[in-house]
């Protein structure tokens, strides 16, 4: 605005609050309800990201349904229930019926969901296009089961109980009988408008993608026509529980910052950048304070806004220990290769785990795997599988860093042709990204920014599976022309053993054809060019 | 008619049979690890033009083809298929066209998507093989080609016991056998043997009585001779002591065919002796012709675009590559085909209609016989 112009006195009382649910109509494209086809795939994430973080969280072996029925034009009853831990009585209201509630959003610990505002923004937009709220059923291992209808009171933005009971397990309102018993666990049901359909868009192969990266759990769809389908559980192997760390000063930014002394109770400067950030000790936070210039027993919230700045500018010049690694969580290349392995069944599978790394202050650690053959079709250019924290991405590939790597590679270069910078042939390409703090490209979770740091990694592990998958290649082009060899030679020796017995005027075709067919297999060496 | 039984049999016979042995006794010999099979090199690499003769024969490189070479294979199986049959040919006193011996051994390989001979080519090679490698040539194996080329003129030929009269062959002529050993020459009244690139000037100075007015033998080649005709002509030559004037259009392609017949091709530089022709002289057409028989208007430019100028090279191309050959390197040669450079056009035989239809047959090949206006 610039200066002198004066304000229309009208806008002063145009000015009000809007509400979260206002909000949220205007912009359901940002959380991922832009059509009906995307947002049945978009509820099914939300609510299969928090159960597997739930169960993971607990180590338990994810066991999850995920049941569809059509109910009219466009429209969808969903249900996905999980064998967490479930929720006790008072949180339940609360993470389905009030927008960005969570657990999450305070913490720098990877998980799925970094915000915790997607299956409270599933259940407001169930309200939204079919008017009903959403049922939850949750159990905790010897408590009853609680059963909750909810609905987002979207002026306050709060929860508004519409039933709370319990519920027996003998009840016929107790969810899906025995066939889907779970001593604990959580269900949630909706009816959504919806559109259910196959491709790789879909719920089909959003959960194929997700039963890839997450071997140790067993999925279950049921498809609103009533075909079942099953991603088996084929590991017991838990990846290890990423632990929660505080920022790294490298990562932080001016408002975070701001925000951090705000909520911070300690008292000086000094003991402040200690207390809220990882590899900050007493030394490092004084040498912060006089690269800047600043007391360093002031206390914190008498900072102004240029001094803040200043003084991040300062933490980020010191040279401080990179952010500890334990706060990440990859599946490892065995899990890689087993999540491939039963969902494609591939001839070949390599796999490459990098070690973790840091892109401005943050740790991250890129995973690729390489499917080959076998039943992957063999028509046209790859498919991609790409992950950010064990999440699929399904959308948006062309503007993702990983899409990028992978067209820096020179896959040609590895036996494998290409059109353009693209490689062809019967291949998945899985690129995963763990993280704390995953850099998405939009609010919509969708493509990964492209950091060169991160490029960079994911260049370099396609690479080493490349070179992998090449020599196998190779190996496997060299057998095939020893193999059609001696195909040929031994077929032709049929030919000759009666044309040389003419020739010479002597000898038995069968013994001259044995002698020959000798020679050829003597010569016949499947590992040799 | 009568099976052909030639002089050549026994030995043909045993040189086939010495094939086999040494195929079988590889085979039972506990030290080789392979079968191979000896040929001379037929590439332009081992082709030497011998000044003295006028000839071009075959250098002393070998070749061994090898069956476990994956690119010998094919190429090794074929030929004990056509070595045996020739055998069985020569063996029942049988001739049979290369034509029908592929269609006697074209089969599918058992076990593989392929047949035994895919097309002709294949056997044709194949046959060229054996007889580097037998030192039997085609004749002795008895497989012949499809007759090409015919003859006119003044001479009575025997056949396996038939008299062919060259005078009485109406306008078609008398085909020339691909074997042409056998004929004998009963009667002969010709003056010279003239060779004749293209059918339509065969037809031409058939018509006008060319053969009978000058006493002449017209052979027609139809393009590039056949081994037969080269044959025919070379046994004419040396027993009828002829000699043999090539009349062909004004271009590489046609002083190539001169140069085949005069001092043989690459490919059957082994028998060069037997299809060579060393004493045969060109009798046009030449680029002085353009100048004195006034046909600029009716020569043709050279197709393609000159060396280096980035173009598709076409007949320049064939210009220089014939100028490089050794055996094209005298000045007389080098001549010609540098003015057809420098004009930048070639010229057909048929060009010569342009004055009248008679005036070949009745001034310009008379005029060059008489001047022996001749390029050698």
């Amino acid at each position: 605005m610039s200066e002198g112009m004066e304000q229309p006195e009208m806008e002063e009382s145009d000015h009000k609050e809007i509400s979260v649910a206002e909000f949220f109509e205007k912009n359901r494209h940002l959380l991922g309800f832009e059509n009906p086809q995307k947002s049945i795939i978009t509820v099914t994430k939300e609510a299969v990201d928090n159960s597997l973080d739930a169960c993971e969280g607990d180590e338990i072996l994810p066991e999850i349904h995920v049941l569809i029925d059509e109910i009219g034009d466009e429209k969808c009853r969903i249900e996905i229930r999980d064998n967490a831990i479930g929720l006790d009585r008072e949180t339940i209201p609360k993470v389905f019926g009030k927008l960005l509630y969570g657990s999450k959003f305070h913490k720098l610990q990877q998980s799925r969901g970094q915000q915790g505002i997607g299956i409270s923004a599933s259940a407001m937009y169930a309200q939204l296009t079919t008017g009903e709220p959403v049922t939850v059923w949750s159990k905790q291992e010897g408590e009853p089961c609680h059963k909750f209808v909810v609905r987002i009171d979207t002026e306050k933005n709060e929860p508004e109980i519409i039933e709370d009971e319990v519920v027996g397990k003998d009840s016929d309102e107790f969810p899906g009988g025995k066939d889907y018993y779970f001593d604990h666990g959580t269900t949630i049901e909706m009816n959504i408008e919806a559109k259910y359909t196959g491709g790789h868009h879909s719920v089909k192969n959003y959960l194929k993608h997700t039963a890839i990266m997450n071997p140790y759990a067993r999925i279950v769809l049921r498809e609103p026509d009533g075909n079942k389908i099953e991603y088996p559980r084929v590991s017991k192997d838990l990846p290890q529980k990423p632990k929660e760390i505080k920022p790294h000063p490298h990562g932080v930014e001016l408002g975070i910052m701001m925000r951090m002394i705000e909520g911070s109770s300690a008292r000086t400067v000094s003991s402040f950048l200690q207390n809220e950030f990882t590899r900050v000790g007493r030394t490092s936070a004084d040498d912060i304070c006089e690269e800047a210039g600043i007391d360093s027993d002031r206390r914190p919230n008498t900072l102004d806004k240029d001094e803040i700045e200043t003084l991040l500018k300062a933490a980020q010049n010191v040279k401080l220990q990179s952010p500890p690694k334990d706060c990440l969580s990859p599946i490892g290349e065995e899990l890689i290769e087993k999540g491939l392995q039963k969902e494609l069944n591939p001839d070949m599978i390599f796999a490459e785990t990098r070690k973790p790394k840091v892109y401005k202050g943050n740790p991250f650690q890129v995973e690729v795997g390489l499917a080959w053959g076998g039943d992957i079709d063999e028509e046209g250019s790859f498919d991609e599988l790409r992950f950010a924290n064990k999440v699929p991405l399904l959308y948006k590939k062309s503007s993702c860093v990983t899409t990028k790597a992978v067209e820096e590679v020179s896959w040609n270069r590895y036996n494998v042709s290409q059109t353009g910078d693209r490689p062809q042939g019967p291949l998945y390409i899985l690129v995963h990204i763990a993280s704390v703090w995953v850099p998405f490209t939009s609010e919509g979770k969708e493509a990964v920014a492209n950091y060169e740091d991160i490029r960079k990694e994911m260049k370099l592990a396609l690479q080493e599976v490349g070179r992998k998958l090449g020599r196998e290649l190779k190996r496997q082009e060299r057998r095939e022309i020893q193999e059609k060899k001696k195909r040929q030679l031994t077929s032709y020796a049929k030919e000759m053993g009666p044309a040389i017995v003419e020739l010479a005027g002597e000898g038995s075709p069968e013994e001259i054809e044995e002698k020959i067919q000798a020679m050829v297999h003597a010569d016949y060496n499947p590992e040799q060019l | 008619m009568p099976k052909k039984d030639l002089a050549n049999d026994e030995t043909t016979i045993e040189k086939l049979t010495h094939l086999g042995r040494k195929l079988k006794n590889q085979l039972y010999d506990a030290d080789s690890e392979n079968l191979t099979i000896e040929t001379k090199v037929r590439s332009k690499s081992n082709v030497e033009y011998d000044e003295e003769d006028g000839r071009l024969e075959l250098g002393d490189s070998f070749s061994q083809r090898k069956f476990l070479n994956i690119s010998h294979a094919r190429k090794f199986m074929q030929t004990t298929l056509v070595a045996s049959k020739a055998k069985e040919l020569v063996e029942n006193g049988r001739t049979a066209s290369i034509r029908e011996v592929y269609y006697q051994l074209k089969h599918t390989v058992p076990g593989l998507d392929e047949n035994t001979f895919e097309d002709q080519d294949e056997s044709n090679n194949v046959v060229v093989d054996i007889e580097t490698a037998t030192g039997a040539i085609r004749e002795d194996l008895h497989l012949f080609a499809e007759p090409k080329g015919r003859l006119f003129g003044p001479i009575k030929i025997n056949d396996s016991g038939d008299t062919i009269d060259g005078m009485s062959m109406g306008s078609a002529g008398m085909a020339i056998p691909s074997i042409v050993d056998h004929l004998e020459f009963e009667e002969n009244n010709a003056d010279f043997i003239l060779v004749v690139e293209t059918s339509a000037m065969v037809n031409r100075l058939v018509e006008e009585d060319f053969h009978e007015e000058q006493n002449a033998i017209i052979i027609g080649t139809g393009g590039q001779p056949a081994r037969g005709a080269r044959r025919l002509i070379n046994m004419m030559h040396n027993e009828l002591d002829l000699p043999v004037y090539v009349f062909t259009d004004g271009d590489p392609w046609g002083y190539y065919i001169y140069s085949v017949l005069k001092s043989g091709s690459m490919s059957l530089a082994f028998q060069s002796d037997r299809l060579a022709t060393p004493d045969a002289k060109l009798i046009g057409m030449t680029m002085e012709d353009i100048e004195t028989y006034d046909l600029h208007h009716v020569t043709e430019d050279l197709k393609g675009k000159p060396k280096g100028s980035g173009g598709p090279t076409k007949d320049f191309k064939r210009i220089h590559d014939v100028m490089d050959y050794e055996w094209m390197k005298n000045d007389d040669w080098q001549n010609q085909l540098q003015k057809m450079l420098d004009m930048g056009v070639r010229v057909e035989q048929q060009a010569l209609a342009a004055q009248s239809l008679e005036f070949v047959a009745n001034e310009y090949l008379p005029n060059k016989i008489e001047n022996e206006e001749f390029l050698d």
